[in-house]
């Protein structure tokens, strides 16, 4: 009997992949944002709000990712915003290899800005790094303002937080204390910016919209 | 969440290390960071469904789990974070930064080699 000493990765295909990726948006100046939430916080609706307000400003494509269906990429579409939609068939996040071969199919060239959004789950796609150049954590006041709390990794990784739906704390729809899921999401992450929006009447995107912008073009200049 | 996959990989790798060994593994350690939300009951039972008919079949599985580890802004000492109740284990401050979290590495085998 031997004891061998290893030191190896586990899931270090996922990182050769999502390093490939890296270079890839480095060298074409691309940035590239990867989104995660539980199901039905709002993604999609973010995404069509964001995509349809700063078509002046900014080119935007998204990489869909959903377990089944085209539905998320159809209402991308709507927009006229190129879209790749992948299916993952059951699993729960996608891998940095699906990302490589959906490049392959946007018109990154004519692209300032790739949106990735990920399979609604807020615990498994914050274990698998895309290549992204940041996670955007999305919330929405119905799920409770708990969350931070009780998934701390994905609010541990985010570089945004954006807590949607806000228009249902008027009239008490929800009881969501807003300085407590902003307090906890902050403690293990100083530097997380959190925008809170409504999708649905467009209230807060300035300040999201600034944030992307300004991101864009830092990275144009670098 | 997604334990399947992670045992998938570990088999792998495991599988390799062990032909380049020339042994039959029979155990193995495994390190993962705080952050990984790896559960080791769902890992081992992934593993053991996985490891079935194949050379890893009936390998034991260590897991350990590295703390999170943080440096404080108050006092400036690195400490171990607490999810539960994440503060300064030093001054009890709660502005504190991460300093990474450790990534899920096969650290070694055993073998059994004739």
């Amino acid at each position: 009997m031997k004891k061998v000493n290893v030191g190896r990765k586990i899931l270090g295909e996922n990182e050769r992949f999502a390093f490939e990726n890296v270079l890839f948006f480095t060298e074409q100046k691309k940035l590239c944002l990867n989104m995660i939430s539980s199901p039905g916080s709002g993604k999609t609706t973010i995404l069509t709000r964001t995509i349809s307000e700063l078509k002046d400003e900014i080119r935007i494509g998204v990489i869909e990712g959903d377990i089944q269906t085209d539905i998320d990429a159809e209402r991308i579409r709507q927009t006229k915003a190129p879209v790749v939609q992948i299916n993952t068939e059951g699993a729960c996040h996608l891998v940095a290899a699906q990302i490589s071969a959906a490049l392959k199919e946007l018109p990154v060239k004519e692209l300032d800005l790739i949106f990735v959004e990920n399979v609604g789950n807020l615990v498994c796609p914050s274990d698998f790094d895309l290549g992204e150049n940041g996670k955007i954590v999305v919330l929405s006041v119905a799920e409770g303002d708990d969350k931070p709390a009780k998934y701390p990794a994905i609010f541990a990784k985010s570089k945004v937080l954006l807590i949607n739906k806000i228009d249902l704390l008027e009239g008490g729809l929800v009881d969501f204390d807003i300085e407590r899921a902003k307090a906890d999401a902050g403690r293990l992450n100083k530097g997380i910016e959190i925008f809170p929006i409504s999708a649905k009447t467009g209230e807060g995107f300035t300040d999201w919209y600034g944030w992307l912008i300004k991101s864009v073009k830092n990275l144009r200049c670098d | 969440m997604h334990e399947a996959m992670v045992a998938q990989s570990l088999l792998e790798t495991i599988s390799e290390e062990a032909a380049k060994h020339n042994g039959r593994p029979i155990g193995a350690k495994i390190s993962c960071g705080k952050l990984s939300g790896v559960n080791d009951e769902a890992l081992n039972f992934a593993f053991e469904a996985i490891a079935k008919d194949t050379p890893c079949e009936g390998m034991k599985l260590e897991i350990e789990h590295k703390p999170l580890q943080a440096q404080c802004r108050s006092c400036n000492q690195s400490f171990d974070v607490e999810l539960s109740q994440p503060r300064c284990s030093v001054c009890g401050s709660e502005d504190f930064d991460l300093l990474g979290d450790a990534a899920l590495v096969l650290e070694e085998i055993e073998l059994e080699t004739d």
